[in-house]
Protein backbone atom coordinates (compact mmCIF):
# COMPACT_ATOMS: atom_id res chain seq x y z
CA UNK A 1 0.00 0.00 0.00
CA UNK A 2 2.63 2.48 1.08
CA UNK A 3 4.82 1.32 -1.79
CA UNK A 4 2.25 2.10 -4.44
CA UNK A 5 1.65 5.52 -2.80
CA UNK A 6 5.23 6.50 -3.47
CA UNK A 7 4.46 6.38 -7.19
CA UNK A 8 1.63 8.91 -7.04
CA UNK A 9 3.87 11.98 -7.55
CA UNK A 10 5.67 10.25 -10.39
CA UNK A 11 2.41 9.32 -12.07
CA UNK A 12 1.07 12.85 -11.59
CA UNK A 13 4.25 14.21 -13.11
CA UNK A 14 4.06 11.90 -16.11
CA UNK A 15 0.39 12.69 -16.73
CA UNK A 16 1.08 16.43 -16.62
CA UNK A 17 4.19 16.12 -18.78
CA UNK A 18 2.16 14.12 -21.29
CA UNK A 19 -0.60 16.72 -21.31
CA UNK A 20 1.82 19.60 -21.80
CA UNK A 21 3.60 17.74 -24.57
CA UNK A 22 0.29 17.04 -26.30
CA UNK A 23 -0.75 20.70 -26.14
CA UNK A 24 2.69 21.81 -27.31
CA UNK A 25 2.48 19.51 -30.34
CA UNK A 26 -0.92 20.92 -31.19
CA UNK A 27 0.40 24.45 -30.81
CA UNK A 28 3.24 23.65 -33.19
CA UNK A 29 0.62 22.65 -35.72
CA UNK A 30 -0.98 26.05 -35.32
CA UNK A 31 -3.82 25.08 -33.00
CA UNK A 32 -4.62 26.79 -29.69
CA UNK A 33 -3.09 29.94 -31.05
CA UNK A 34 -4.11 32.80 -28.73
CA UNK A 35 -4.16 35.05 -31.77
CA UNK A 36 -6.80 32.89 -33.43
CA UNK A 37 -9.90 34.54 -32.13
CA UNK A 38 -12.88 32.49 -33.26
CA UNK A 39 -14.98 34.55 -35.61
CA UNK A 40 -18.51 35.28 -34.61
CA UNK A 41 -19.75 35.41 -38.17
CA UNK A 42 -19.73 31.81 -39.35
CA UNK A 43 -23.31 30.94 -40.23
CA UNK A 44 -24.48 34.52 -39.83
CA UNK A 45 -25.45 37.03 -42.51
CA UNK A 46 -22.47 39.01 -43.74
CA UNK A 47 -22.35 42.66 -42.66
CA UNK A 48 -22.99 44.90 -45.63
CA UNK A 49 -20.10 46.81 -47.16
CA UNK A 50 -20.32 50.28 -48.61
CA UNK A 51 -16.87 51.76 -49.11
CA UNK A 52 -15.21 54.22 -51.49
CA UNK A 53 -13.63 52.46 -54.48
CA UNK A 54 -9.84 52.54 -54.24
CA UNK A 55 -9.28 52.49 -57.98
CA UNK A 56 -12.29 54.38 -59.36
CA UNK A 57 -12.93 57.94 -58.24
CA UNK A 58 -16.41 58.74 -56.95
CA UNK A 59 -17.47 55.12 -57.10
CA UNK A 60 -18.52 52.91 -54.20
CA UNK A 61 -17.92 49.25 -53.55
CA UNK A 62 -21.06 47.56 -52.26
CA UNK A 63 -21.47 44.01 -51.05
CA UNK A 64 -25.07 44.05 -52.30
CA UNK A 65 -23.66 43.79 -55.85
CA UNK A 66 -22.44 40.30 -54.98
CA UNK A 67 -25.75 38.88 -53.80
CA UNK A 68 -26.44 35.44 -55.28
CA UNK A 69 -22.75 34.66 -55.78
CA UNK A 70 -20.17 32.82 -53.77
CA UNK A 71 -17.41 35.35 -53.18
CA UNK A 72 -14.40 36.08 -51.03
CA UNK A 73 -13.69 39.14 -48.96
CA UNK A 74 -9.97 39.67 -48.51
CA UNK A 75 -8.77 42.23 -45.97
CA UNK A 76 -5.28 43.48 -46.77
CA UNK A 77 -2.90 46.41 -46.59
CA UNK A 78 0.46 47.22 -48.12
CA UNK A 79 1.84 47.52 -44.55
CA UNK A 80 1.19 43.85 -43.92
CA UNK A 81 4.01 41.45 -44.90
CA UNK A 82 1.75 38.39 -44.99
CA UNK A 83 -0.40 40.17 -47.59
CA UNK A 84 2.63 40.47 -49.87
CA UNK A 85 3.24 36.76 -49.38
CA UNK A 86 -0.35 35.89 -50.11
CA UNK A 87 -0.69 38.10 -53.17
CA UNK A 88 0.58 35.60 -55.70
CA UNK A 89 -1.92 32.99 -54.56
CA UNK A 90 -4.76 35.50 -54.77
CA UNK A 91 -3.66 36.20 -58.36
CA UNK A 92 -3.87 32.48 -59.05
CA UNK A 93 -7.36 32.24 -57.52
CA UNK A 94 -8.59 35.20 -59.51
CA UNK A 95 -7.34 33.56 -62.73
CA UNK A 96 -9.38 30.50 -61.70
CA UNK A 97 -12.42 32.75 -61.70
CA UNK A 98 -12.87 33.19 -57.95
CA UNK A 99 -14.46 36.59 -57.31
CA UNK A 100 -12.48 38.38 -54.60
CA UNK A 101 -13.54 41.66 -53.13
CA UNK A 102 -10.59 43.48 -51.59
CA UNK A 103 -10.79 45.61 -48.48
CA UNK A 104 -7.74 47.84 -48.28
CA UNK A 105 -7.52 48.42 -44.56
CA UNK A 106 -5.78 51.32 -42.82
CA UNK A 107 -3.58 51.91 -45.79
CA UNK A 108 -2.02 54.75 -47.69
CA UNK A 109 -4.09 55.20 -50.83
CA UNK A 110 -1.18 55.85 -53.21
CA UNK A 111 0.85 52.95 -51.80
CA UNK A 112 -2.10 50.63 -52.31
CA UNK A 113 -2.68 51.74 -55.90
CA UNK A 114 1.04 51.35 -56.68
CA UNK A 115 1.06 47.89 -55.11
CA UNK A 116 -1.76 46.68 -57.34
CA UNK A 117 -0.23 48.31 -60.43
CA UNK A 118 3.13 46.67 -59.89
CA UNK A 119 2.09 43.25 -58.62
CA UNK A 120 -1.21 42.85 -60.43
CA UNK A 121 -4.76 43.18 -59.18
CA UNK A 122 -6.50 39.97 -58.07
CA UNK A 123 -9.63 41.82 -56.91
CA UNK A 124 -12.88 42.41 -58.74
CA UNK A 125 -13.18 45.63 -56.76
CA UNK A 126 -11.26 47.16 -53.88
CA UNK A 127 -12.95 49.10 -51.11
CA UNK A 128 -10.81 51.63 -49.27
CA UNK A 129 -11.20 51.53 -45.48
CA UNK A 130 -8.68 53.90 -43.87
CA UNK A 131 -10.56 54.28 -40.56
CA UNK A 132 -11.52 50.64 -39.90
CA UNK A 133 -15.22 51.41 -40.39
CA UNK A 134 -15.93 48.26 -42.38
CA UNK A 135 -13.13 46.31 -40.67
CA UNK A 136 -14.74 46.73 -37.25
CA UNK A 137 -18.10 45.74 -38.75
CA UNK A 138 -16.52 42.48 -39.83
CA UNK A 139 -14.70 41.89 -36.56
CA UNK A 140 -11.34 42.16 -38.30
CA UNK A 141 -8.35 42.36 -35.97
CA UNK A 142 -5.44 41.71 -38.28
CA UNK A 143 -4.51 41.31 -41.91
CA UNK A 144 -4.77 39.35 -44.04
CA UNK A 145 -8.15 37.90 -43.24
CA UNK A 146 -10.31 36.15 -45.78
CA UNK A 147 -14.03 35.47 -45.51
CA UNK A 148 -16.18 33.30 -47.76
CA UNK A 149 -19.73 34.46 -48.34
CA UNK A 150 -22.24 32.13 -49.97
CA UNK A 151 -25.01 32.89 -52.45
CA UNK A 152 -27.48 33.55 -49.63
CA UNK A 153 -25.15 36.17 -48.15
CA UNK A 154 -24.14 33.97 -45.20
CA UNK A 155 -20.51 33.93 -44.02
CA UNK A 156 -19.35 30.32 -44.29
CA UNK A 157 -15.60 30.39 -43.68
CA UNK A 158 -12.92 32.64 -42.36
CA UNK A 159 -9.18 32.37 -42.45
CA UNK A 160 -6.80 34.64 -40.54
CA UNK A 161 -3.35 34.80 -42.13
CA UNK A 162 -2.09 34.28 -45.64
CA UNK A 163 -4.10 31.99 -47.91
CA UNK A 164 -2.23 29.01 -49.28
CA UNK A 165 -3.23 25.91 -51.26
CA UNK A 166 -3.65 23.70 -48.18
CA UNK A 167 -6.07 26.07 -46.45
CA UNK A 168 -7.85 26.57 -49.72
CA UNK A 169 -8.41 22.84 -50.15
CA UNK A 170 -9.48 22.37 -46.53
CA UNK A 171 -11.83 25.28 -46.13
CA UNK A 172 -12.75 27.05 -49.33
CA UNK A 173 -12.50 24.85 -52.41
CA UNK A 174 -15.68 22.87 -51.73
CA UNK A 175 -17.93 25.91 -52.06
CA UNK A 176 -16.70 26.57 -55.58
CA UNK A 177 -16.79 22.95 -56.71
CA UNK A 178 -20.38 22.59 -55.56
CA UNK A 179 -21.33 25.70 -57.46
CA UNK A 180 -19.89 24.87 -60.84
CA UNK A 181 -22.09 21.96 -62.01
CA UNK A 182 -25.28 23.92 -61.41
CA UNK A 183 -24.12 26.83 -63.51
CA UNK B 1 30.55 63.08 1.16
CA UNK B 2 30.39 65.61 -1.57
CA UNK B 3 31.06 62.88 -4.09
CA UNK B 4 28.11 60.87 -2.79
CA UNK B 5 25.86 63.89 -2.93
CA UNK B 6 26.78 64.48 -6.52
CA UNK B 7 25.95 60.90 -7.33
CA UNK B 8 22.56 61.30 -5.74
CA UNK B 9 21.82 64.35 -7.86
CA UNK B 10 22.81 62.43 -10.96
CA UNK B 11 20.45 59.61 -10.00
CA UNK B 12 17.72 62.13 -9.28
CA UNK B 13 18.21 63.72 -12.67
CA UNK B 14 18.04 60.34 -14.35
CA UNK B 15 14.87 59.42 -12.51
CA UNK B 16 13.36 62.74 -13.46
CA UNK B 17 14.35 62.24 -17.09
CA UNK B 18 12.86 58.76 -17.11
CA UNK B 19 9.70 60.14 -15.55
CA UNK B 20 9.46 62.75 -18.26
CA UNK B 21 9.88 60.15 -21.00
CA UNK B 22 7.21 57.89 -19.53
CA UNK B 23 4.94 60.82 -18.83
CA UNK B 24 5.15 62.20 -22.34
CA UNK B 25 4.61 58.81 -23.97
CA UNK B 26 1.60 58.27 -21.74
CA UNK B 27 0.24 61.61 -22.83
CA UNK B 28 0.94 60.87 -26.47
CA UNK B 29 -1.58 58.06 -26.66
CA UNK B 30 -4.49 59.93 -25.22
CA UNK B 31 -6.55 61.21 -28.06
CA UNK B 32 -8.74 64.14 -27.25
CA UNK B 33 -12.39 63.31 -27.15
CA UNK B 34 -14.76 65.93 -25.87
CA UNK B 35 -18.02 65.15 -24.22
CA UNK B 36 -20.86 67.53 -23.54
CA UNK B 37 -22.22 65.18 -20.92
CA UNK B 38 -20.07 63.98 -17.98
CA UNK B 39 -22.11 60.77 -17.82
CA UNK B 40 -21.16 59.95 -21.38
CA UNK B 41 -17.55 60.65 -20.59
CA UNK B 42 -17.70 58.25 -17.65
CA UNK B 43 -19.32 55.60 -19.85
CA UNK B 44 -16.61 56.07 -22.48
CA UNK B 45 -13.82 55.68 -19.91
CA UNK B 46 -15.57 52.67 -18.41
CA UNK B 47 -15.99 50.96 -21.79
CA UNK B 48 -12.46 51.59 -23.02
CA UNK B 49 -11.17 50.01 -19.84
CA UNK B 50 -13.37 46.95 -20.23
CA UNK B 51 -12.81 46.31 -23.92
CA UNK B 52 -9.77 44.31 -24.91
CA UNK B 53 -7.35 45.37 -27.58
CA UNK B 54 -7.33 42.45 -30.00
CA UNK B 55 -3.87 43.20 -31.35
CA UNK B 56 -1.98 43.45 -28.07
CA UNK B 57 -4.17 41.11 -26.15
CA UNK B 58 -3.16 41.91 -22.62
CA UNK B 59 -4.13 45.53 -22.85
CA UNK B 60 -7.48 47.19 -22.88
CA UNK B 61 -8.26 49.67 -25.61
CA UNK B 62 -7.77 52.58 -23.21
CA UNK B 63 -4.12 51.62 -22.65
CA UNK B 64 -3.25 50.35 -26.07
CA UNK B 65 -1.89 52.51 -28.81
CA UNK B 66 -2.33 49.90 -31.53
CA UNK B 67 -4.06 51.30 -34.57
CA UNK B 68 -7.04 49.03 -34.20
CA UNK B 69 -7.38 50.11 -30.56
CA UNK B 70 -7.40 53.74 -31.67
CA UNK B 71 -10.16 52.97 -34.15
CA UNK B 72 -12.13 51.01 -31.56
CA UNK B 73 -11.85 53.95 -29.19
CA UNK B 74 -13.14 56.23 -31.90
CA UNK B 75 -15.98 53.83 -32.64
CA UNK B 76 -16.82 53.69 -28.93
CA UNK B 77 -16.73 57.46 -28.77
CA UNK B 78 -19.08 57.77 -31.74
CA UNK B 79 -21.54 55.34 -30.23
CA UNK B 80 -21.40 56.94 -26.79
CA UNK B 81 -21.93 60.42 -28.16
CA UNK B 82 -24.88 59.16 -30.18
CA UNK B 83 -26.42 58.33 -26.83
CA UNK B 84 -26.18 54.55 -27.00
CA UNK B 85 -26.03 52.82 -23.64
CA UNK B 86 -23.46 50.40 -22.31
CA UNK B 87 -25.36 47.23 -23.15
CA UNK B 88 -25.85 48.30 -26.75
CA UNK B 89 -22.19 49.11 -27.24
CA UNK B 90 -21.02 45.91 -25.53
CA UNK B 91 -23.41 43.90 -27.69
CA UNK B 92 -22.10 45.65 -30.81
CA UNK B 93 -18.53 44.67 -29.92
CA UNK B 94 -19.35 41.13 -28.79
CA UNK B 95 -21.32 40.29 -31.96
CA UNK B 96 -18.27 41.33 -33.97
CA UNK B 97 -15.35 40.18 -31.85
CA UNK B 98 -16.90 37.62 -29.50
CA UNK B 99 -16.68 37.33 -25.72
CA UNK B 100 -12.93 37.66 -26.05
CA UNK B 101 -13.28 41.40 -26.57
CA UNK B 102 -14.49 41.77 -22.98
CA UNK B 103 -11.68 41.93 -20.48
CA UNK B 104 -13.64 40.07 -17.84
CA UNK B 105 -15.30 37.15 -19.58
CA UNK B 106 -19.03 36.59 -19.02
CA UNK B 107 -20.22 33.68 -16.91
CA UNK B 108 -21.63 31.04 -19.27
CA UNK B 109 -21.23 27.38 -20.22
CA UNK B 110 -17.94 27.86 -22.08
CA UNK B 111 -16.35 29.97 -19.37
CA UNK B 112 -17.68 27.90 -16.46
CA UNK B 113 -14.34 26.20 -15.74
CA UNK B 114 -12.56 29.52 -15.97
CA UNK B 115 -14.62 30.89 -13.10
CA UNK B 116 -15.19 27.75 -11.05
CA UNK B 117 -11.84 26.02 -11.67
CA UNK B 118 -9.69 28.06 -9.26
CA UNK B 119 -12.29 27.66 -6.50
CA UNK B 120 -12.36 23.89 -7.02
CA UNK B 121 -8.58 23.66 -6.91
CA UNK B 122 -8.52 25.75 -3.73
CA UNK B 123 -11.14 23.57 -2.03
CA UNK B 124 -9.23 20.44 -3.05
CA UNK B 125 -5.96 21.89 -1.72
CA UNK B 126 -7.54 22.83 1.64
CA UNK B 127 -9.10 19.37 1.96
CA UNK B 128 -5.72 17.71 1.31
CA UNK B 129 -4.03 20.02 3.81
CA UNK B 130 -6.57 19.19 6.51
CA UNK B 131 -6.14 15.49 5.86
CA UNK B 132 -2.36 15.68 6.13
CA UNK B 133 -2.44 17.77 9.31
CA UNK B 134 -4.93 15.43 10.97
CA UNK B 135 -2.86 12.40 10.19
CA UNK B 136 0.38 13.78 11.55
CA UNK B 137 0.05 13.21 15.38
CA UNK B 138 -0.76 9.53 14.98
CA UNK B 139 2.38 8.91 12.90
CA UNK B 140 4.47 10.81 15.46
CA UNK B 141 3.23 8.56 18.26
CA UNK B 142 4.40 5.49 16.50
CA UNK B 143 7.85 6.88 15.82
CA UNK B 144 9.40 4.90 18.73
CA UNK B 145 7.92 1.97 20.59
CA UNK B 146 7.89 2.06 24.41
CA UNK B 147 10.80 -0.35 24.51
CA UNK B 148 12.86 1.72 22.06
CA UNK B 149 12.10 4.89 23.97
CA UNK B 150 13.41 3.43 27.23
CA UNK B 151 16.58 2.29 25.51
CA UNK B 152 17.14 5.68 24.03
CA UNK B 153 16.67 7.31 27.41
CA UNK B 154 19.20 4.97 28.93
CA UNK B 155 21.74 5.77 26.26
CA UNK B 156 21.22 9.51 26.69
CA UNK B 157 21.64 9.28 30.45
CA UNK B 158 24.86 7.35 30.00
CA UNK B 159 26.47 10.09 27.94
CA UNK B 160 25.37 12.70 30.47
CA UNK B 161 27.07 10.85 33.31
CA UNK B 162 30.39 10.88 31.51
Amino acid sequence: MSNSRAFIPLIAFLVLAGLFYFVLMKMNKGEYNPRDIPTEFIGRPAPSIDLPNLLVENDRVKSSDYAGKVWLLNVWGTWCPECWKEHEYLMYLSRQGVPILGMDWRDDKDDAIDFLKQKGNPFVEVGFDPNSDAAIDWGVYGAPETFLIDAQGIVREKHAGALHPQVWQEKFAKYFQAQKPTE
Amino acid sequence: MRFILREITVVKALVLLLGLCIGSSALARIDTYEFSDPEQEALFLDLTRELRCLVCQNQNIADSNAELAQDLRRKTYEMVSKGQNKDEIVEFMVTRYGDFVMYSPPFNATTLMLWVGPVLIFVFAVAMLVRIIRRRPSTNDRLLSEEQRQRAEKLLNQTEEK
